[in-house]
Formats: structure tokens, sequence, C-alpha cells
């Protein structure tokens, strides 16, 4: 079990850093932030890539960095994938994903890791091509094999999809969340796109001008009324629901969630299991009574805990599901008319009627993600 | 007329040889490091750009002579004589030449930029790995362009050889120095061969140094 212990506080090149935090040993922690806001500065000093006189690193009980103590980026357990895909242009597709794999000792005989990891990834059949005969999407896709072939500790990604145009990144998101859920090492994944964390990322540190305005689960901090996600035309929430039982004869599956049950079209997986559900807040309508005679399946008692104003013309209810509005929190996307109209305030109960709750990838999980981000060492 | 030829051939190919060991770790270090007087040492590598060979054989005599501290030196604790021999023509053209070779090698060094590098050093590759297995290779078309040119400019030097090989057979008479005899005493057609020979291979060097740059040119694009 990796866990991370950080602390960066100090003056890199023209940069204030002030970062302390933890990671847990699972999932995807996003580093979130505008451009220029230190996110790219932070993950290269956790791969050893930048060197900050006065950092301390500690993971699984390792020191990497602490005062004169420095482990060299070539010691360190990680995998690394770059904004740009950095293939070796003097080797093809295979001895560039075997580079890193022999010198981290492991042997070239077990090839069946390899042809698992690619068919995963969807590269199986560019083994033997010229790197300058790969598209943009399947040079990145080469990279993060790559990186992963290493099997290291921990993975980290800066913004491995920025460089792609709109079609390769829908291209590689569904591999990113396809290995999401077959990882079992911590992603620090270096992101400003709202959409990839929203998909990809369990925990989130948010970060401006050097340091960490906030941070925690991801389902928490996408609803929260005092950060930007809540505010955005296009906001989301994201949930964790357990598989509870499947109606085979509707195809329905009912999914436990904090506060209410759900139903969600397929099969998706053993009783006890637990999946992400993302639902876009312009799915989500209210009604002051339950809508019996409507084809919404999903209904689900909550309460208006607050109207935030976004950046467009709507408004977005942050709700909070069950009668006395004790469950997980939910964003709706009203109109104002309609907010007049049905004279919606704040403490108000109403029904949320959920129109599509799709289903976040394959992701899935035995447990629920960890909450532990506090952080584990001192800085002085 | 073959031993000139053959004398040549043996000093160029000697001293691109030396160059490469020599040049290869001073490009490396010209095209990392960020030192304040890394452009002093840039600047006397390129020196004998713009030097009159005279003026370098000149000077390089000087130092060689038994009579001077460095020539000296050699004389009396190695019993080594450098001017008018052929060991002194190598030192004197690996000097002359060594803007040829560091200069393409240290571009190409720069040009691969510090992203290889820092993937390499993610990929578990030690500092010295990173410069066998990704730095060299890369650099492939520098080094190309650095051999050539320095083998070709030492096959072309004239200057330097007279002031401190002067015209020995076999030791020192190399091909520039036998077609200046020979148009000297007259003998136009041993000369034309002699530059005949010299035009045409020139060019089938660079002909084929720049095939092979175009052929990894796309390679690596």
């Amino acid at each position: 079990m990796t866990t991370l212990n950080a602390c960066f506080r100090g003056q890199l090149g023209d940069f204030q850093l002030d970062f302390e935090f933890s990671i847990p040993s699972r999932g995807v922690t996003a580093l979130f932030g505008p451009s220029g806001c230190g996110k790219t500065t932070l993950l290269r000093c956790i791969a050893g890539l930048n060197f900050l006189p006065e950092g301390k690193l500690e993971v699984d009980g390792e020191i990497w960095q602490n005062g004169k103590q420095f482990m060299p980026t070539h010691k360190r357990p990680i995998g690394y994938v770059f904004q740009e895909p950095g293939l070796f242009a003097h080797l093809n597709v295979k001895r560039n994903l075997t580079y890193g794999r022999r010198r981290a000792g492991i042997k070239s005989s077990n090839d069946n890791e390899l042809h698992e990891l690619t068919g995963l990834l969807g590269i199986d059949h560019l083994l033997e091509r010229d790197i300058h005969a790969l598209s943009g999407g399947e040079k990145q896709r080469v990279a993060i094999a790559r990186a992963l072939l290493m099997k290291p500790r921990l993975l980290l990604m800066d913004e491995p999809l920025s460089a792609l145009d709109q079609d390769n990144k829908n291209e590689i998101l569904p591999y990113l969340e396809q290995l999401h859920s077959h990882l079992e090492i911590p992603v620090i994944y270096v992101t400003h796109d709202r959409r990839e964390v929203e998909r990809l990322a369990d925990h989130l540190l948010l970060l401006k001008e050097g340091s960490i305005i906030a941070k925690g689960e991801i389902g928490e901090l996408l609803t929260r009324p005092d950060l930007p996600f809540g505010r955005a035309q296009d906001a989301v929430t994201v949930l964790d629901g357990q598989v509870r039982h499947y109606d085979a004869r509707y195809g329905l599956s009912t999914l436990q969630i904090e506060g209410g049950t759900l139903e969600v079209p397929d099969q998706l997986g053993p009783t006890g299991v637990y999946k992400r559900l993302r639902i876009a807040s312009t799915d989500v309508s209210l009604s002051h009574q339950e809508a019996l005679n409507t084809t919404i399946l999903n209904r689900l008692p909550a309460v208006i805990w607050k109207i935030l104003p976004t950046d467009g013309p709507s408004l977005n209810i942050l709700l909070r599901i069950g009668n006395m509005g004790e469950g997980s929190p939910l964003l709706a996307s009203v109109t104002r008319k309609s907010v007049e109209q049905m004279a919606l305030k704040e403490g108000q109960q109403v029904y949320a009627q959920i129109k599509g709750a799709s289903l976040l990838g394959s992701s899935s999980t035995t447990q629920p993600r960890a909450h532990c981000m506090t952080p584990l060492i001192a800085c002085e | 007329m073959s031993e000139a030829i053959f004398l040549t051939l043996k000093l160029a190919a000697l001293t691109t040889l030396i160059l490469l060991l020599v040049g290869t770790p001073l490009a490396w270090w010209l095209s990392r490091n960020r030192v304040w007087w890394k452009e002093i040492i840039n600047a006397m590598v390129a020196l004998p750009l713009v030097l009159p060979p005279t003026v370098l054989g000149f000077y390089l005599l000087l130092a060689m002579s038994p009579q001077n501290a460095p020539g000296g030196f050699l004389k009396e604790h190695f019993d080594i004589t450098l001017p008018f021999t052929f060991e002194g023509l190598v030192i004197g053209s690996v000097i002359y030449s060594l803007p040829f070779v560091v200069q393409p090698i240290r571009n190409a060094f720069e040009a691969i930029g510090s992203q290889p590098l820092e993937v390499a050093a993610t990929l578990r590759a030690s500092p010295l790995d990173r410069f066998l297995t990704v730095a060299l290779p890369l650099a492939r078309p520098g080094f190309l362009t650095g051999a050539v040119l320095g083998f070709a400019h030492t096959v072309g030097e004239f200057g330097v050889v007279l002031m401190i090989g002067g015209n020995l057979p076999g030791e020192t008479k190399v091909l520039s120095i036998a077609i200046y005899d020979h148009v000297e005493s007259l003998e136009w057609t041993q000369a034309h061969i002699l530059s005949g020979g010299m035009l045409v291979g020139s060019f089938a060097l660079i002909f084929t140094m720049m095939l092979i740059e175009k052929r990894w040119g796309r390679l690596y694009r």
C-alpha cells in the first residue's frame, strides 16, 4: 500500500510553492488548476525532475527527499507520462515499451503482461511500427503503456491529453477509465480540464498560484458551493452507488446511494460492488410533489441546500438527497423563470427527477474510496 | 605520389578518430552546462575557424620547439620531438579541425532538448545510460556531419602543415603540400591527377553524407 506524504514549500525559479498534502494509497488524485498554478512543477518535484531544496517527500514510509537526502529520478519507482509523449525516435514501439521495463529489472520473458496491457490500450498491432508512423493518440497510449510496464509504485501523469485534439482525447479517455479500474497503485493526474477530473479523479487537490485551496474527495468537491465546479453551466454530480440487485425482466440494476436508490440500465456487476455514477445537472429536474405520471424512473426526495448562480442564464440548485437532506449532494440546473414560478427557496423539500445517470467508465471497486487527505508529515 | 595519398588518409583518419573521442564529451559539456565561462571555452574551440592557419602553425611550432617550455618538457622527460614529425602533424590537425567536429555534435546534442533525457530518467536510466542509449543515438546526424567535416578539413590542410611539418616525404608530405610542390616544379600532369582526384573524392564524400542525412532525417521526424 503506497501512501505519499509531501511538503514542498519555498522558492523554485520565480515560482513560490506552498504545498503540503498526503494522497491515499489507491485511486486517482487530480491536481487541478489554471495554467501557472504550479501543478506541473509540483509533479516534477515528486518525480525528482525539479529540486526544491526545502522539500520533503515520503512514499510508503521510504524517504525520497528530506534535507540533503535526495533520491535521483532514475531510482524512484515511478511511472511518468508527459504532456508530449516523448517516445524515443530511434527505437520502434516495442523497444520503446521495453526500455524502462528492462531497466526496472522485469524479465523480457514475461511477455504476457506486455500483451495484456497493449491489448487493453489498443496498441498491440503497433508493436513493430516506427514511432513516426503513429498518430498523436497512439503515441500517447504507447507512452502510457511504457510507464505502466515498469510496474511503478506511483503513476504520475502530466496533462497526458492536453497536447491532443478533441478526437484523440475522446479516443484515449475510455482507455484511461478502464485503466483506472485496473490499477492498484495511486495515480497523480495533472489537468486543467474539468471533464477529465469528473471522469477520472477520485480525489482532488485544487491549486491556485502555488498553493492548495481545496482538497478532498471528488464527489464532495464537485458540489461544494464555494468552489467553481458547482457554478459551471454544465456542472455534474459524481456519486458512488452500491449494486443492490438486478431486475432481469426490465434489465435494470438498483444502486444504493446515500439517501436513496437509483435504477440504472444494464447489469452492473455482482451485488455489493461500488459503481461510480455521473449525473449532469441538466438531466435533473425538480417538482414540488412526486410526479407520478412521468416516464422518469428515478424520483428522489431532496432538500434545496443552496441556490447557486452560474456563468450562464440558468441557476444551479444544490440539493441533498433524502427527506431531511441527509444523503449525497446533487446538482440540478434550473432556469431563473422556473425558480421564480415555483418559488424555490433554500431549505425547501422537493423531488428530484433524474433523467439519466451514466456510469463512469467501467470503474468499479469493492470498497468506497478512502478519505485520507490530511498531511501526515509536518512542514517546518 | 601514392605515399602522399596514404599519408594524408592516415593523418585524416587518425585526426577524426581522436576528435570524435575528445570532441564528444566537450560538445556534451558545452551543450548542457550553464556556467558563465562556458562561452570562453566555446570561443577557444571556434578560434581555428577565423585564425589564419599560418598564425596557428607559427604558435604551435613555437610551443613544440624543444627550446620552449612545452616542447622542452616533452624532449626532456619523454624524449619526444614534435616539429617536422607525423605526430606533430596529428596534434596540429586535431587543434585545427576541432571546431568542425565539435560544433555539429554540439548542435545535435542541443537539438535533442531536455525532454528525451528526462523521459529516460523516469524510465530508470542512469545519467551514463541516458547518454549512451538516448543522447548518442539521437545525435547521430551530428556525428556524421562532424566526422565528415573533420576528415575533409584535415585532408585539405595546408598552412599549419607547412609551418610545423615541412615537406618530408613519407613523414609530413601530405597531398596539399605535394600538389603545391608539383605546381612549383611545373609538373602540371601530376598536379592535375592529384587535384582532380581530390575534387572528385570530396564531392563523393559530401554527396554521400547528404544522402545519409536525408535518410536519417526522414527516419527521425
